[in-house]
């Protein structure tokens, strides 16, 4: 008798046990059908491709970069622009940015460009005299241009293939290279700051370092108008990262003689 | 990341490529150079804008309890965008023209010239935007002139209802430039009726006469491509190897305005290809307009029906499958079949004519309140078309010989702070 009781329990068992796993999917049950248009009828090279391994994972922080954009970073860098009077917001772009010379410098001097590397010498001693630390930028007046320069494009000039695309948290469109670059300019830009020590002195040194940093952090995002998902165009992300990428091989590519 | 949103709002927002200025060439597009609608106007021709705006960026919900597909969980209302003036003054809604979001620079430039002139603005996206297609669009399926119409004045009665109580109006106007142009005159007519706003002036700038025929000549410009559009991968990767060898080979500072000017004064790319360029460039916006109706009426077009995607799924080759559909593919297969079910008996003769200014010109004849402003050479019309804007309109139509294309110079977008 006990035999047959638990010979029907245990079908029934099985039967719940699998519903329990459609129960969970709460998307439709529907049968798939396939499209009108697949990639199948196309004979033809993929434009705006980009190696990018890592997809998911890369789609995951460029929709993370979203949300601390929304719910952290810009309503913070939105408090600034309202509370700053604009004169001073320039002002402090301008005190980054002439930081930022250093790390320029030293490409420069890593990529053998030398009269790149005189321009930004220039243009460092200049705004930081005349330009008040920085502060002001009558270098560019003079015909000193600005150049760019990071790790990574140092590395895609000696010859580091871009590799594999990557969303960096915060940072957001990297590759394995230039993320690796931004690790070093940050390591060089770090231990210069501490062989210098401007503030060691003081009581308060790590609370005006962490004030510091986080200013950084602030002007840089104030700088960049990239919003994530602004165009509302359904295939961004592709454009971004091909975008990216172009720019990146482009700028970081050994110049050609003309002929 | 200046940069490379300037090229990718270059290459984005290069529709609608009405007013290209041509040389003296006949119908045939690409007569002429392209400078002027890629680059728009030089900085130093540009006229006064004001330096402070009092603007605000509305996010509508038109459509309460719409169901939103996991992947557009960015598309939090229809945006829109309202510059006002501190005392009373009259209203002007400014449609997009085709692919074109609330925020486009063509817009953005539009906007500043009538703020100055004294007006409130607020800047619509096109309907054949994706924000429009998930967020405001009843059918989702983008083109017809009167279903668009009514779904943008259901667009504006709700952003009407949002600022209300913040701007004094004293009267309300519309204005649309390219496929805005054409949806404005749609507006206007379904107000006749409505009576919500009694707009006082119309105003078109660049309007196609008729929709098929006007893309019908976009799409002409692929079969510049060698191969023709299914080739359009292929050239394409050329196009760009030749694009970071000029760079290299140019010893250029970094990717800005200059370089970008410099590939055209070296006519980098002959005019077969600029015109390719350009055609992909169309290419790539209607593919985000096949792909983004398609996902949310599950009409199993391009994606496999029933399949709900998520955000982390690669939609590469969906990417790929869309940019390789023409708009006749788009028409013949897609979007025909949804009107003749919906309206039996519909051919598709009927449907292109209904998509034209032809269907309402006894109302644009007899109105009082259109004007029309486009160029002799706009390359969307034939020659046939612009005469028939002439006729139609008569002095209310103000048609330039040639120029930048524009009326209204396009700005370009280097010229933005920090853009």
């Amino acid at each position: 008798m006990t035999v047959t009781r638990y010979q029907a329990i245990i079908p029934a068992l099985m039967l719940s046990l699998s519903l329990i796993g459609c129960a969970s999917t709460k998307m439709n049950t529907q049968a798939e059908v396939p499209p009108m248009h697949s990639i199948n009828e196309f004979r033809d090279q993929p434009f705006a491709e980009v190696a990018d391994p890592w997809e998911g994972f890369n789609r995951n922080m460029y929709r993370f970069n979203f949300y601390l954009d929304k719910y952290i970073f810009l309503p913070v860098v939105n408090s600034y622009e309202f509370v700053t009077p604009t004169f001073f917001q320039e002002r402090i772009s301008g005190f980054y940015n002439n930081i930022g010379e250093i790390r320029n410098l030293t490409n420069s001097l890593f990529q053998l460009k030398g009269m790149e590397s005189l321009t930004t010498l220039g243009r460092f001693v200049t705004n930081s005299t005349l330009g008040l630390g920085g502060l002001f930028d009558p270098a560019t007046s003079f015909g000193l241009e600005r150049h760019a320069e990071d790790f990574g494009k140092t590395l895609g000039y000696w010859g580091a293939g871009f590799g594999p695309y990557l969303v960096l948290p915060v940072f957001g469109p990297s590759s394995v290279r230039d993320a690796g670059g931004l690790a070093v300019d940050t390591g060089i830009t770090y231990g210069i700051y501490s062989a210098i020590d401007p503030f060691g002195n003081s009581n308060n040194s790590f609370a005006i370092g962490a004030g510091i940093t986080t200013l950084e952090a602030v002007d840089t995002r104030h700088q960049h108008s990239f919003r994530y998902y602004e165009s509302g165009y359904p295939f961004e992300y592709y454009m971004v990262r091909f975008f990216y990428h172009e720019k990146r091989e482009i700028e970081s590519a050994k110049p050609l003689p003309a002929d | 990341m200046t940069h490379l949103k300037l090229l990718f709002i270059a290459c984005l927002v290069l529709l609608p490529v009405t007013g290209i200025a041509a040389d003296d060439g006949y119908g045939y597009p690409i007569a002429g150079s392209y400078e002027a609608t890629i680059l728009g106007t030089p900085e130093k021709l540009l006229p006064e804008f004001p330096k402070k705006m009092r603007t605000r960026q509305l996010v509508l919900d038109v459509i309460p309890d719409r169901q939103k597909p996991p992947i557009f969980f960015y598309d939090n209302g229809l945006h829109c965008t309202l510059a006002y003036q501190k005392q009373k003054a009259p209203l002007v809604f400014l449609i997009a023209g085709s692919g074109s979001s609330d925020r486009a620079p063509k817009l953005m430039t539009m906007m500043k010239a009538l703020y100055q002139a004294g007006f409130h603005v607020i800047t619509l996206p096109s309907p054949s935007h994706a924000n429009f297609i998930v967020s405001a669009s009843q059918s989702s399926i983008p083109g017809d002139l009167s279903e668009d119409a009514a779904d943008l004045y259901r667009v504006m009665e709700t952003a009407w209802k949002e600022v209300e109580g913040d701007i004094e109006v004293s009267s309300f106007h519309l204005c649309g430039y390219s496929l805005g142009a054409s949806q404005a005159a749609f507006v206007a007519k379904l107000d006749e009726e409505r009576r919500v706003f009694n707009f006082r002036k119309v105003l078109m700038i660049n309007p196609p006469v008729s929709l098929y025929s006007s893309v019908t000549r976009i799409e002409e410009m692929l079969k510049q491509i060698p191969g023709g559009p299914k080739k359009q991968g292929i050239f394409f990767n050329k196009m760009m190897s030749k694009f970071s060898l000029f760079y290299r080979y140019g010893n250029f500072v970094a990717f800005n305005d200059d370089f970008l000017y410099a590939i055209f004064t070296e006519k980098l790319f002959s005019h077969e290809e600029t015109g390719g360029l350009i055609g992909l460039t169309y290419r790539i916006n209607l593919a985000g307009m096949i792909f983004t109706s398609d996902v949310i009426t599950n009409s199993g077009y391009v994606v496999p029906k029933n399949r709900v995607l998520s955000p982390t799924d690669s939609l590469f080759d969906y990417f790929m499958v869309s940019t390789h559909l023409s708009f006749f593919d788009y028409f013949n297969e897609y979007f025909y079949p949804y009107f003749e079910k919906r309206r039996p008996g519909l051919t598709k003769q009927a449907l292109i004519e209904s998509e034209s200014l032809r269907s309402i010109e006894g109302y644009l004849k007899a109105s009082e309140k259109f004007g029309v402003m486009t160029n002799e050479n706009d390359f969307i019309l034939t020659k046939a078309e612009l005469d028939y804007l002439r006729q139609l309109f008569g002095e209310r139509a103000k048609i330039y010989p040639r120029g930048a294309g524009q009326d209204l110079p396009s700005r370009r977008p280097s010229g933005q702070p920090r853009v």
